[in-house]
């Protein structure tokens, strides 16, 4: 899950495939992904792993690493 | 004697229990009456006085998008004294880079006050220096309810109409350097006028999700509605910007009638939205819904009047407006009660020659969205490097005077002498007039804007400098339009000497980290180059138009 998630992330969002993205790096308050991308990115989890993601989830205090959203996902399929 | 403080005065007077702006959260929406809002503004404005603060000083609001930013932004008018919003810190700048803009900003403002958290003291603390102007900080939650309050007592009751009223800055170290000063006068007859031009009164209802720190927000998403009597639906552009549904249903709830966009959002709405978020969305309400603030793309419109034309939007709303700070906001306003107009132009005499010609039987044509025609007390000219007039459908600078030009730029009595000739204020955007209507064309300055936000190129490469590996001063940054996203993406191309292909691509990464962290934006694309790649101007500095046309035709 970690590496769809991070190749997604390389290659839609940043457009640089090769870009390795670690388990815990921040995401979301570091800026590497920026607001206008961040409905994208929940677009493409709710497609790819068939759970929600609701609106006001998107915020660094909900997730703000690959790991932390991997973990939401994970409790969102055994819900 | 019209003031922005007697007009509040009379609505308090004529209509307390009138819903003034209904403020959208997370949480249940606040609908909050003329008098509710301006006994909470009057609180500010006496707080104010009790600090000492004097009518015509400036004062920085550093407050998050909310009840407490419109409260004491009003109350700093009541009391004579002139706003001006600073926009908060995200959670991705870096706080050090946000006091060091803060820095500047009070070096060239010299504000006498900031209101901001108790949380945020630090922050402006850091940004403090010796001898600076500031007398007194002023925490929100320190600002007690207003007792017995007279309006006849208050300061900005002696308020001028040629009086400074408020300040805009766009973001930025550079923007933050240059305040745009607008008086009482210059704002009320931008409102009349506007209002006419829109056909807006107290009857209209305005939904926002601008940043009122930004002229589009601030003045039609804020000020012109509250003067108007307009009902004010407000919410968060981080709320938006997370689930851009949120406006179609206010629009929906409110019977919205008014809505003001940058051209990004059209795209933005349009693809980003899913299906089942559009559920009971009913549009037909919604009679003007206004493309501002950056380039106007006849395709953002088409998509967006394709995805929600079953939802009610009608295609007469559609329509489109030329502004600027320094005008108060708008200038032009296309597409009222009618299509906009939008012309099929042969590219190659508009590249070549400068000049806009409908050639149907033209190899390549592009189409170019009117702005409209010039609101009443502004006029618009278009002028050659000389300041001389052009003729219909030549390309030259947009220069402009009327009514509602700013004061000057505050403290910056250099900057407003450049942007003068002969009284007309010169904008740096390029365009053509054909039978009275504005068509806009592009950009002489070397702004960059992203979802209608302005960047100064100059910020961003300051900040690559000081990135190890790259080469200060050899690093230019510009915008290319992206058509899917209906903005400009940001390019930075850095010379080096690196030459390993994994070495360069590193150095790539840490400049657009760098800038992620230290600006409101990010960058799309870091190319870094070997040495003297970028070319200069006979001068030796670093030509952003000449190295954007390499960039391109090698990319």
């Amino acid at each position: 899950m970690h590496d769809q998630i991070a190749s997604y992330i390389a290659t839609e969002i940043l457009k640089d495939p090769q870009r390795l993205i670690a388990n815990d790096e921040a995401i979301i308050s570091s800026g590497l992904i920026d607001s206008f991308n961040l409905v994208d990115l929940a677009l493409f989890i709710e497609e790819t792993f068939n759970v929600r993601i609701d609106d006001a989830e998107l915020t660094a205090d909900v997730f703000d690493s690959i790991g932390e959203l991997v973990a939401l996902i994970q409790v969102r399929q055994t819900a | 004697m019209e003031t922005v403080h007697n007009l509040l005065r009379e609505s308090y007077t004529i209509c307390p229990e009138r819903v003034a702006i209904v403020l959208q959260s997370q949480e249940a929406d606040k609908s909050i009456s003329y008098k509710e809002l301006l006994d909470r503004a009057a609180a500010y404005a006496l707080q104010f006085s009790q600090e000492g603060i004097k009518p015509g000083e400036p004062v920085i609001l550093l407050l998050q998008h909310g009840q407490a930013l419109i409260e004491s932004f009003i109350g700093a008018i009541m009391h004579g004294a002139i706003p001006s919003i600073m926009p908060f810190l995200t959670e991705k700048l870096s706080p050090d880079r946000y006091s060091r803009s803060l820095k500047s900003l009070i070096e060239i403002t010299k504000p006498a006050a900031i209101v901001t958290y108790p949380e945020f003291q630090e922050q402006v603390q850091q940004a403090r220096f010796e001898g600076d102007s500031i007398r007194a900080v002023i925490l929100f939650n320190e600002v007690n309810a207003a007792e017995a309050w007279e309006w006849d007592r208050l300061s900005g009751a002696q308020s001028k109409p040629s009086d400074v009223v408020l300040l805009q800055h766009s973001s930025g170290t550079t923007g933050l350097q240059k305040g745009v000063a607008l008086s009482n006068q210059a704002v009320l007859q931008q409102i009349e006028a506007y209002a006419r031009a829109i056909q807006m009164d107290s009857e209209d209802v305005v939904v926002s999700w601008l940043p009122l720190y930004h002229d589009m927000g601030l003045i039609a998403g804020f000020i012109m509605p509250l003067l108007i009597r307009a009902k004010l639906v407000l919410m968060s552009p981080f709320d938006w910007v997370r689930a851009p549904h949120r406006l179609l249903h206010s629009v929906t709830q409110y019977k919205g009638t008014i809505s003001w966009l940058p051209n990004f959002a059209y795209n933005f709405s349009a693809k980003k939205i899913r299906d089942r978020d559009l559920e009971n969305v009913d549009l037909s309400s919604w009679r003007a819904v206004i493309n501002c603030s950056e380039p106007m793309r006849h395709e953002s419109h088409l998509m967006f009047y394709e995805r929600f034309q079953e939802f009610g939007l009608r295609r007469e709303a559609l329509a489109t407006c030329y502004a600027m700070a320094e005008n108060v906001f708008a200038v032009t306003q296309g597409g009222i009660e009618e299509p906009v107009n939008v012309e099929e132009i042969d590219r190659q005499a508009l590249q070549k020659d400068g000049v806009a010609l409908k050639n149907p039987e033209a190899a390549a044509k592009v189409k170019m969205v009117s702005a409209g025609r010039a609101i009443a007390n502004t006029q618009v000219r278009i002028i050659d490097p000389r300041s001389r007039d052009l003729p219909d459908r030549h390309i030259g600078e947009i220069a402009i005077r009327g009514a509602c030009l700013l004061e000057g730029y505050f403290n910056r009595p250099d900057l407003t002498e450049q942007a003068f000739v002969d009284g007309w204020y010169r904008t740096g955007d390029l365009g053509y007039m054909a039978e009275g209507e504005l068509f806009v064309t592009g950009r002489q300055k070397e702004l960059i804007i992203v979802g209608g936000k302005n960047i100064h190129p100059q910020d961003l490469e300051e900040i690559a400098n000081a990135i190890h590996g790259a080469h200060p001063g050899r690093i230019v940054a510009f915008g290319v339009f992206n058509e899917e996203i209906g903005t400009e993406d940001i390019i930075l191309v850095a010379e080096s000497d690196l030459s390993q292909p994994d070495e360069k691509a590193d150095l790539a990464r840490r400049i657009r980290d760098s800038i992620a962290q230290n600006s409101d934006v990010t960058v799309k694309k870091v190319e870094v180059v070997e040495r003297e790649w970028l070319i200069k101007t006979s001068s030796g500095k670093i030509a952003r138009g000449a190295n954007r046309e390499k960039y391109l035709s090698s990319n």
